[in-house]
């Protein structure tokens, strides 16, 4: 049962027709494959809802080059194999000119094979590192790493003189993954980790291993993770009387973890992507305009806005912008266009690809946040 | 170490209040008909969302637990009438298949009507924690072990002192033959139901405020109460309780004295050999054949 749909844009090309103007050359077609439902639905259902949002934009202001866009999407549900099966269909029977999209890391490192053989550029939306680590020709990605979000942590954590900290992380995806990174890199940054603890993101208390860490030497405490536990984590270390500097990762940025965590949130930093904090951007910054537009615009529509649906924006617009300096949908200048895009103000940062770096952020395009009074401040 | 043995036995038994209590319903409903009600842990987590709606909307509280836990008995009502009634006489796979069913469709209509979000509700008396020395716990860890323990008491009682409670028991013994005695078991399929979700209701009222609440919370929930009650002896409301304590604190010492990482499959590898050793769980009777 997955959902296919095909926008025409029926309504709005009746529209456009009826006002004059029409579409003479053949669409650009644009594929992507996303987890709209199952589990994994809070990544790919605000991506779509983004793709779609700008694709009508776009069609109603005369499409890109004279063409119109169309959206082809298909939904994986989160599972790799799925998406290997629509990767193909994209390009073969849908013969889509580039695709956005890969909600995980799964999703998309599983369709990277098809893509590189075909070649049609892809930008995934997916976080790992894997995805653009080693450089692949035809593969590009939007969102902030875990690393880059891992190396933020440690440069605060070493400026307020922490040596030792204590790491406890979630049995998800994410946080797996965000565990390696931080077991991997604190060493070369000078720092020990003195516990590694673990918990099942459905628990419901984590004392039992913030009692462990209590016990330990540690300075401050890093709990990589998503959703409700982070929340419970937070409680529970305020709870025991823990008084160490917490640190959270970039996953519980948003403001239902202050809202969960209440009071014990406060004092706690983080990582965040500068969506979350876009009010507070000083009007110098040039992201500031792209993302206040940005949240304006979902909002009016669906309400609460999340990075998600951003790392979509900044997919959508580095393919189309590309389309545009390549006068066309020839893919390999659409892919040369792609890695050369150099100062594209986005939502997670500011993008500069090159043929080494097919993600093309700086560590800085997160921005160091404390909570504070039930609050995110931008502290660095 | 010691003040940390104290705290981690302190967690699990906060834990496992829950457990039990969820593992409480699961019995209920299998002492009147043989069923593993599998929607026992969307009865929890309906009740805490109604709660919470309720709340948001500006009910007092008091009055906002009693219309959730109201509303919750309805819905247990609904699914006994509509869907376990209806395939009266087919065989408990076929009614257990259907409570399956039934938890994917609540967890659907839940989804829909309260979207993908966690929930959180305040605590009942404030969340300033009490200190026993070293060892913290919440106020509210308090509520649910006074509740666990309330409501086991009252489950008790209903069984053993009112007419109501033999006849459930009755049911669950030989049902052609408590129908045969004037009872009318379709009546107490019906109060087996509502019982159960009400049960489920409150375990979901109490631990809220310290779990949060989401339309798939009652997964993990219904999974770990189905464990207690196994463990404990399926169709004996106390031996869930003592298997639902048992696992929370095997949970949090595994954690706390070998490994976090490890600490579920370290709990569930004792409860299979519990199960190796006595099939019939620690507190269970023993299969009874019936015709």
């Amino acid at each position: 049962m997955h959902m296919r749909k095909r926008f025409f844009g029926l309504i709005l090309g009746a529209g456009v027709l009826a006002a004059g103007s029409s579409f003479a050359a053949d669409p650009i077609r644009i594929g992507t494959f996303l987890t709209v439902t199952g589990p994994a639905s809070f990544l790919g259902d605000p991506e779509l809802r983004t793709l779609q949002m700008y694709v009508e934009e776009l069609n109603a202001r005369g499409g890109v080059l004279g063409r119109k866009l169309e959206l082809v999407h298909y939904d994986t549900v989160g599972q790799a194999k799925e998406a290997v099966t629509f990767v193909k269909r994209l390009i073969q029977n849908d013969k889509v000119d580039v695709i956005v999209g890969g909600s995980s890391t799964g999703d998309t490192m599983a369709a990277i094979p098809e893509v590189e053989k075909a070649g049609i550029p892809l930008i995934s939306l997916a976080g790992g590192v894997e995805i653009v680590e080693p450089v692949k020709k035809w593969v590009f990605k939007t969102p902030h790493t875990d690393r880059m979000a891992a190396i933020r942590i440690f440069e605060d954590m070493k400026k307020r003189g922490i040596r030792k900290f204590a790491l406890i992380s979630g049995d998800g995806g994410y946080d797996k993954s965000g565990r390696k990174q931080v077991l991997e890199l604190a060493p070369s940054h000078g720092l020990e980790v003195v516990a590694d603890e673990s918990y099942g993101n459905k628990d419901t208390d984590m004392t039992t291993q913030l009692t462990k860490i209590r016990a330990t030497d540690a300075q401050a405490i890093l709990n990589f993770g998503f959703g409700a536990a982070p929340a419970i984590v937070t409680r529970n270390v305020r709870q025991l009387g823990i008084t160490l500097p917490v640190y959270q990762s970039h996953g519980v940025g948003s403001k239902k973890f202050i809202e969960m965590a209440g009071e014990a949130a406060e004092g706690v930093r983080l990582p965040a992507a500068a969506l979350v904090v876009a009010e507070q951007l000083a009007d110098s910054d040039p992201q500031k305009k792209v993302l206040l537009d940005y949240k304006a615009k979902f909002q009016a529509k669906h309400g609460e806005v999340s990075t998600f649906g951003g790392h979509a924006y900044d997919g959508f617009f580095i393919a189309v912008e590309a389309i545009q300096r390549a006068g066309g949908t020839d893919p390999a200048r659409v892919r040369d266009e792609i890695e050369k895009t150099r100062g594209f103000v986005g939502t997670a940062g500011v993008f500069h690809m090159s043929p080494q770096d097919h993600m093309g952020l700086s560590v800085d395009a997160f921005k160091m946040v404390e909570v504070r009074k039930g609050n995110w401040v931008i502290i660095d | 170490m010691l003040d940390s043995l104290l705290q981690f036995l302190i967690t699990g038994v906060t834990v496992g209040s829950t457990y039990a209590l969820v593992g409480l319903g699961f019995a209920i409903i299998y002492n009147a008909s043989d069923v593993v009600n599998f929607a026992q842990g969307e009865f929890v987590m309906i009740g805490a969302m109604v709660a919470i709606s309720l709340l948001g909307a500006g009910t007092p509280f008091p009055l906002a637990l009693l219309l959730a836990v109201m509303a919750t008995v309805a819905v247990g009502l609904v699914l006994e009438a509509l869907a376990v009634e209806p395939a009266r006489g087919a065989p408990v796979v076929t009614l257990v298949i259907i409570t399956i069913g039934a938890s994917i469709l609540l967890r659907g209509v839940a989804l829909l009507v309260w979207g993908k979000d966690f929930h959180a509700m305040p605590h009942f008396s404030g969340d300033a924690p009490l200190h026993l020395g070293s060892a913290t716990l919440l106020p509210q860890n308090l509520w649910v072990m006074g509740g666990t323990a309330a409501l086991v008491l009252a489950v008790r009682q209903f069984f053993r002192r009112t007419s109501a409670g033999k006849a459930l028991l009755a049911c669950s013994c030989n049902r052609t033959a408590a129908q045969l005695m004037g009872i009318n078991v379709r009546r107490m399929m019906l109060l087996a139901y509502g019982l159960s979700a009400a049960l489920g209701a409150v375990a979901g009222l109490l631990v809220a405020p310290i779990t949060f609440t989401s339309y798939d919370s009652g997964v993990m929930l219904g999974l770990k109460g189905f464990s207690a009650a196994i463990l404990g002896g399926m169709g004996n409301p106390m031996g869930a309780v003592a298997g639902g304590l048992l696992l929370g604190v095997l949970e949090s010492l595994s954690a706390g004295l070998i490994s976090s990482g490890y600490k579920d499959a370290i709990a569930f590898v004792v409860v299979l050999l519990v199960l190796f050793l006595r099939p019939s769980g620690l507190f269970g009777k023993g299969a009874v054949e019936r015709a």
